[in-house]
């Protein structure tokens, strides 16, 4: 077949909601374009375990504690199916990891910003999980199967990421006035970073329009921003804490909530490093990749050894 | 020499008398180490009670350029299938 009409077919295939399978033919930027943002996913997910990292040895009790460290292994998990499915599509690994820590690969910039007081914690699971939620229940029905059955996946175990992070900053809301002041500072904080996960405006979005043509995604930035908007609102008036925004109303013609304008010189400066903490996460992610090597090398000589000593026992049996 | 542990693709059986069933791949230096990476990755909420792992590399699979002419076989054979035979109404389960 000339590529002409495998190209038709891949796109008739698509819209007829027939998924892509690995070994199926595919344009190479259908490819690249995945790859990019599968392993940026997955660099996310990674990446994003160093913030809530930084609690667990302060959480305020066993419970909070035992809740973070599942939660925290629950997202190496997701790196982990995320980086599987950019495999199936022929990227290595090592590479994937490396292109991360030269800098060449984006992760989300949300991890860039630091976590200042344990509601951090809370705004983190309540607002960036659920960021988070919105774009991967999207990602449930994207086109690429591996990448799908992934998604699937981490949304089941996503669901008490919020959750558990909703029910810190309730706690917190009606405990001491310092504490109910902990949580408005953390959301104060936090609103606009979870906002800015969504990415620019559709008309400013390089990827957007192809994406959207091959299904990998099905809703626009701006209509998944809306989406978070309107749902997190109401969860903070429930719980007594106030969103700063001064533009933030609810539109009655529209049914949705109007909010103001996001900062994009602070996306965009945080997005190109000059975020509070970009050098501290890929620094730590370098020394994690370094101080791992010894233990990867070693792993694969005690496999080989293993290997070698079984099939000389084989040998010695058939001889 | 630096080398990157091989992939495995990982089977779970979810509960006895299910198939085992594919849930996904990992790197581990070798079986014992791939068994213990899927245990910890694709059984934390006990979706399972038995994992099969094997190396990616060992799989054969079919080209998916080919399969129409694979399975073209099964295709024209109705016959096969149940509702292919008219019976009087009178037989009501068969
Ligand atoms: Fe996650
Ligand atoms: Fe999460």
């Amino acid at each position: 077949m000339q590529t002409h009409d495998l190209e038709k077919n891949f796109q008739q295939k698509i819209d007829a909601e027939v998924k892509i399978e690995p070994k199926d033919w595919m344009p190479d930027a259908y490819r690249k374009n995945l790859i990019r943002q599968i392993s940026q996913h997955a660099h996310s997910e990674v990446v994003g375990m160093l913030p809530e990292g930084n609690w667990i040895t302060r959480a305020p009790s066993l419970r909070r504690k035992l809740i973070l460290m599942a939660k925290v292994q629950d997202e190496a998990g997701h790196g982990l199916y995320l980086y599987s499915a950019a495999e199936t599509l022929g990227a290595g690994r090592d590479d994937l990891v490396m292109d991360l820590l030269n800098g060449k690969a984006k992760y989300s910039s949300i991890f860039n910003y630091p976590t200042l007081t344990w509601a951090d914690i809370g705004a983190i699971g309540w607002l960036v999980d659920g960021a988070a939620i919105m774009n991967q229940v999207m990602l449930t029905r994207t086109s690429y199967g591996p990448y799908a059955r992934a998604m699937v996946r981490i949304c089941k175990e996503e669901s008490f990421h919020q959750r558990q992070g909703y029910e810190i900053m309730l706690t917190l809301a009606k405990g001491s006035p310092e504490q109910k002041a902990m949580a408005q500072d953390a959301l104060d904080r936090w609103w606009w970073p979870s906002l800015m996960m969504f990415g620019p405006h559709d008309s400013e979005s390089t990827h957007s329009e192809q994406s959207m043509k091959w299904k990998i995604k099905r809703k626009s930035n701006d209509e998944l921003r809306q989406a978070f908007v309107d749902a997190t609102v109401p969860q903070a008036e429930l719980i007594g804490l106030k969103v700063p925004d001064p533009d933030l109303k609810w539109n009655e013609k529209r049914g949705h909530y109007d909010f103001g304008e996001i900062n994009w010189n602070e996306f965009w400066n945080v997005v190109k490093g000059r975020g509070p903490c970009n050098k501290q996460r890929l620094d730590a992610r370098r020394n994690a990749w370094e101080n791992g090597a010894w233990v990867r090398e070693a792993a694969m000589a005690y496999a080989e050894k293993k290997a070698a000593r079984r099939m000389k026992q084989a040998g010695e049996e058939a001889a | 020499m630096k080398k990157e542990w091989p992939l495995w693709e990982v089977f779970i059986r979810s509960k006895s008398g299910l198939h085992h069933k594919h849930v996904g791949s990992l790197h581990a230096a070798d079986a014992e180490m791939a068994i213990e990476h899927a245990r910890d990755v694709y059984t934390r909420r006990n979706e399972g009670v038995s994992i099969w792992v094997v190396e990616s590399k060992y799989i054969t699979a079919s080209d998916p350029a080919d399969a129409d002419p694979l399975f073209e076989p099964a295709k024209d054979k109705v016959y096969r299938h149940p509702t292919f035979y008219n019976l009087p109404d009178e037989v009501k389960h068969m």
